[in-house]
């Protein structure tokens, strides 16, 4: 297992102009690690179903590459969306899970099945390009430069190690951050996209 | 019989619909009553049919498509719709964007008495979400879905058309 940051840090090396999407509770550090802001996206806001906005995006960006850092709980909560993924073979979606084998933020029970579950097996099988597997940061960083070089749909599983939260939302340290639809208009302004 | 073709509601109207207000991407889980919908819209060119696993995927991936310029619509049960309250909370709503959603209504009888829950409970559902909406039953009903597309547009949110044809333009 790793740190969330760490997995950030050695993504950002091999980012080039990607459109990032991070969430869940390992997500958060992305916004530590990016220096290209205005290409961060905020498409959260429903249960599991990030992954189905950042796959749209990705369908109606063909020519930009789109990147996905999703959470095994909330992958578990739309898993069908890795055969929709696979069914339209997006080039340019690279979609990494990071797997802390617990809901992190509602105080750290374990998913389904928690530590049974290869989702870089069911990726593959299901179809997506390219999958891979990783429990150790080297490995991982050692094969970033590759990752972003494949064509999609590209799933890569990551083991980080969980960071749970235990206080009460209302009393969680509350980081200023962007709000869905600024990210949203910051992208489209940066890509020239009419609203 | 001439009577009775007027009463249907064709597909191509659909089809015809979808092309005059732009429409680029339809995400769908096809359903037994837009079977022969579907096979039209796989040999339109400017469309891009996106096929998912499960009705909730359709407000998500529209939203992506909507950041990315692209004039999504989604096609869906009623039953799936129902299934799909989150997404239609988080992501349709949620985000405030022109959506228009063409949804199946199974049951509908249009004598207010159905032995199908699904027709039901579709009504107070829209209701419950703030959801406005459009019957649409036959091709003389097809200006309806324009009225769709202006009020979405209008004001940045999701627009309902509940297609209530399920016995007739829809199958062959």
């Amino acid at each position: 297992m790793m740190e969330a940051l760490e997995v950030f840090k050695a993504f950002d090396r091999h980012r080039n102009n990607a459109i990032v999407c991070a969430t869940g509770t390992s997500g958060k550090h992305w916004r530590d690690v990016s220096t290209q802001e205005a290409r961060d996206i905020n498409l959260g806001g429903a249960m599991g179903h990030t992954a189905s906005a950042a796959f749209g995006l990705a369908l109606g960006l063909p020519k930009e590459k789109v990147v996905l850092f999703d959470a095994e709980g909330s992958l578990l909560m739309n898993l069908g969306v890795l055969a929709s993924i696979a069914g339209k073979q997006p080039k340019n979606f690279v979609h990494f899970v990071l797997d802390n084998e617990c809901y992190a933020t509602t105080g750290g029970q374990p998913v389904p099945n928690a530590q049974n579950i290869n989702y870089a097996g069911v990726a593959k099988e299901i179809g997506y390009a390219v999958t891979y597997n990783f429990d150790d940061l080297e490995s991982l960083a050692t094969s970033m430069g590759e990752i972003m070089s494949q064509e999609g749909p590209v799933f890569v599983a990551v083991k980080v190690i969980p960071e749970i939260e235990n206080l009460p939302i209302g009393l969680r340290e509350n980081r200023p951050s962007r709000s869905r639809k600024q990210t949203i208009t910051d992208l489209r302004e940066e890509l020239n996209i009419k609203g | 019989m001439a009577e009775q073709q007027a009463l249907i509601l064709q597909p191509a109207t659909m089809i015809e619909e979808f092309k005059k207000n732009g429409v680029t991407h339809i995400i769908t889980i096809p359903d037994s009553e837009t079977n022969y919908l579907y096979e039209l819209m796989l040999q339109e060119s400017w469309l891009d049919v996106v096929p998912v696993s499960r009705e909730g995927e359709t407000m998500g991936v529209a939203l992506g498509l909507n950041v990315a310029g692209k004039v999504p619509v989604c096609l869906i049960q009623n039953t799936g719709m129902m299934e799909s309250g989150d997404s239609i909370r988080g992501m349709a709503l949620g985000a405030g964007f022109p959506l228009v959603m063409v949804v199946g209504y199974r049951g509908w009888t249009r004598r207010g008495i159905t032995p199908d829950t699904a027709a039901t409970y579709t009504e107070p559902f829209l209701h419950a979400f703030g959801l406005n909406y459009y019957l649409v039953e036959h091709d003389e009903d097809a200006p309806r879905i324009s009225t769709a597309f202006e009020e979405a547009k209008a004001t940045n949110k999701p627009v309902v058309i509940l297609i209530g044809d399920e016995y007739h333009g829809f199958n062959r």
